[in-house]
């Protein structure tokens, strides 16, 4: 009977081939001279070199984090490739000039680039490896007076604003794979989104991995100033390989006063096979600022993919009155191994987070919800809503929480609640009696304890989100 | 409508039912009686094909088709429905939805077209005019945080929408009040139809004061050991279980 049920969580990976397309790569392993060719290659001002490196010495002083309820053998780093880009003769006018494999690859994914085909609402940054290769809508957004690029294109167009944010919310000191990224980091989106701007469409971000021993290292800033609105979605996939590649990714949020940010995220990569070979190490530093008064960032995830995640996306609440919230749903599966949760810091007063998340394990999955809630002295009547739900499917499985509180403040509130769930026989049977099969049933019950954190993601993405689970999302959202 | 003969099931190599024969012909309400642990709530299960237990023996032909042969979904497309006992809760749910998504794969077994939301809830107001219920159960996750009253009213509202030609309920007037029990029983009553059939599995006779049943049967240590018509009821009522267990009872 579970395994009618495991079969349904456990969809073939759809998204595992492999572009046959020349690259620009560089060879394996890391040191200074790799970091001056990969500064090199994108052409980045001085003040990013000297970044990078200190960034890179840093790191050299700092030890492999080993607290994470996570098991992996030791990571080879100089075996990892730290650039890899398809080959590209000029500057394109257009986006048609690209390699149509490229395009190719993205419409394959669902995702397309082509000026034809464009999806509309919807801005895309397609990142291949390490460069972004195409940034639809950007003169649409200009005219708002937007900016959403790739990375490396805001290094050189608008490097005051780089040097202004970059590293204020995540630190190449903050941790060991923060600076490692800060060291190596090749691409990524930028987004700046100017006073008083709502934001007419979603922005996105499509990350594939293609090359094979080959890490991505992408960071991703976004900065939403006083009174301005942005969504932002980002999603990801990679080729099936019998090896581990590491993804050790740094996103960065501000957002002023009176802003709003809105973070959501699909994450699949590739998860490894049904007996824990391969798969991606997703080892990623997400964190907001809510600078200003009023302000307010959401994340919401949905992971899904990835042999191991390490992840836990955070807000610093320094406005008055700023918002956090943290919406999840995390999906292990065969030896899938997640460690996620969040980081909510009140600091400005009357500050207010929300942490809703939901573990969903099966197979052999090990399931771990951490959660940081510190609330400071000046946090006068701050107040915390967290609620860790976590299901079990099978019985071999596993589902933990650790959640951490450290309140200064005599006047915070605090509200935690938590359970576990097994799907069981008996809702199964109850659905089936009422002629639903089991497929269905399993669907319905999954995307039941997962509706609170579906029904955050903006339209788009609630429809990936549901193809992943193969769920139906549809009327039980609402 | 129903044919059961001799059959005999069980949980986990215990034998529970102990050769069962019993027919249900369209428009009868039949009334399973019995002390606890007689195999009433087992009967109501093997009929509905639970996974937890095993038929070693007999035959159930349903309309002409081997009942036993078919997964429990395809029996609840071919219209047999179980009220539970201990009716399950699916959280994040509603109600409504997943009513929709029942009707709709039981309207897909009858080459009926689905109902989109919209057309449901026509399809589900009259329904509940019928029975004289309001709707208030439609838009709250699946039994979840419902009353024992509720659920077991929940029961009977996912009847009267599904509209199964055989329906079992199971000890569904257990934990209800006498002003539940009345509602209960009234829907039930106005659901009555010559083309449909019910087996009503209860321990007390108190439910067969608002149900009337065609006939009663008295479920002992997996067998039918005494049946009758209405009047039954009332002697159990009256003398307890004992005394149908006796060889010279069962004669007479």
């Amino acid at each position: 009977m579970s395994s009618t049920i495991e079969a349904q969580v456990l969809q073939p990976y759809k998204y595992g081939f492999v572009t046959d397309i020349a690259a620009d790569t560089i060879p394996l392993g890391l040191n200074e001279d790799i970091i001056r060719l990969i500064s090199a290659k994108k052409g980045e001002p001085e003040f990013m070199l000297a970044w990078r490196l200190k960034a890179y010495r840093h790191w050299l002083t700092m030890a492999e984090p080993t607290w994470a309820n996570v098991k992996y053998p030791p990571i080879d780093y100089q075996a990892i490739g730290y650039y890899s880009a398809p080959k590209q003769q000029k500057k394109l006018d257009s986006l048609d000039e690209a390699d149509p494999r490229l395009l190719e690859t993205f419409e394959k994914l669902g995702i397309p680039i082509s000026e034809q085909k464009r999806l509309t609402g919807v801005a895309v940054d397609a990142v291949f490896d390490s460069v972004s290769v195409a940034t639809t809508f950007r003169e649409t957004l200009a005219r708002e007076g937007i900016i959403f690029c790739a990375f490396s294109d805001a290094v050189r167009e608008h490097p005051d604003l780089i040097e202004r944010y970059l590293g204020t919310v995540v630190p190449y000191t903050d941790n060991y794979f923060a600076a490692l990224n800060a060291a190596v980091f090749s691409d990524g989106s930028f987004a700046y989104v100017p006073k008083g701007v709502r934001c007419p469409m979603e922005l996105s971000t499509y990350f594939r991995i293609n090359a094979s021993s080959t890490g991505q290292f992408e960071r991703t800033l976004i900065i939403a100033d006083e009174g301005a609105f942005v969504s932002y979605l980002e999603g990801c996939s990679a080729p099936m390989r019998d090896e581990n590649q590491l993804h050790a990714a740094v996103v960065e949020l501000i957002a002023h006063a009176n802003a709003t940010i809105k973070y959501s995220t699909v994450q699949n990569w590739y998860p490894g096979d049904a007996h824990g070979k391969g798969g991606i190490y997703n080892f990623v530093t997400k964190r907001g600022k809510c600078a200003g008064v009023n302000s307010k960032i959401s994340w919401t995830q949905v992971e899904t993919g990835s042999a191991i995640t390490w992840k836990y996306p955070g807000c610093i609440l320094q406005g008055d009155n700023s918002v956090g919230e943290f919406y999840s749903v995390a999906v292990t599966n065969n030896y899938q191994q997640a460690d996620t949760g969040t980081k909510m810091i009140h600091i400005g007063k009357n500050t207010k987070s929300t942490i809703v998340s939901k573990g969903i394990s099966a197979g052999h999955g090990q399931n771990t919800y951490r959660g940081l809630v510190k609330i400071m002295k000046s946090a006068e009547g701050a107040r915390n809503y967290s609620q860790c739900d976590s299901m079990l499917i099978g019985d071999q499985c596993g589902a933990h929480t650790f959640p951490y509180i450290d309140v200064r403040s005599s006047t915070a509130t605090m509200e935690h609640e938590a359970s576990t769930s097994k799907i069981g026989e008996d809702q199964i049977f109850y659905c089936k009696q009422r002629g639903l099969s089991a497929e269905d049933a399993v669907s319905m019950i999954v995307n039941g304890f997962c509706k609170e954190v579906f029904r955050e993601l903006p339209m788009e993405f609630a429809v990936e989100a549901q193809n992943l689970l193969g769920i139906s999302l549809e009327g039980s959202v609402g | 409508m129903l044919e059961i003969r001799n059959l005999h099931a069980g949980v986990a190599g215990a034998e529970i039912l102990r050769g069962i024969d019993l027919t249900v012909r369209a428009g009868e309400v039949h009334a399973i009686m019995g002390p606890n642990g007689s195999g009433k709530s087992t009967l109501a299960q093997v009929l509905a094909g639970h996974p937890g237990y095993e038929v070693t023996a007999g035959s159930v032909t349903y309309e002409g088709k081997d009942l036993l042969g078919l997964a429990p979904e395809e029996r609840a497309r071919e219209g047999v429905f179980l009220a539970f006992q201990y009716p399950v809760e699916i959280r994040g749910v509603t109600n409504a939805y997943f009513l929709r998504s029942a009707l709709n794969a039981i309207r897909r077994q009858r080459g009926l077209e689905e109902l989109d939301p919209v057309d449901f809830l026509a399809v589900l107001d009259e329904k509940l005019r019928a029975i004289g219920w309001d709707d208030s159960l439609m838009n709250r996750p699946v039994n979840d945080g419902f009353s024992g009253g509720e659920k077991k009213r929940n029961e009977i509202l996912q009847m009267a929408v599904l509209e199964p030609k055989l329906a079992v309920l199971d000890e569904t007037d257990s934990g209800l009040d006498i002003d539940a029990l009345k509602t209960v029983a009234g829907a039930v009553n106005k659901l009555r139809r010559p083309d449909n059939a019910t087996v009503v599995v209860t321990h007390y006779q108190r439910l067969l004061n608002y149900i009337t049943p065609d006939f009663v049967h008295v479920l002992a240590d997996g067998r039918i050991v005494k049946s009758g018509g209405k009047e039954l009821a009332h002697e159990l009522e009256a003398r307890g279980y004992d005394w149908t267990r006796e060889p010279a009872a069962v004669e007479a």
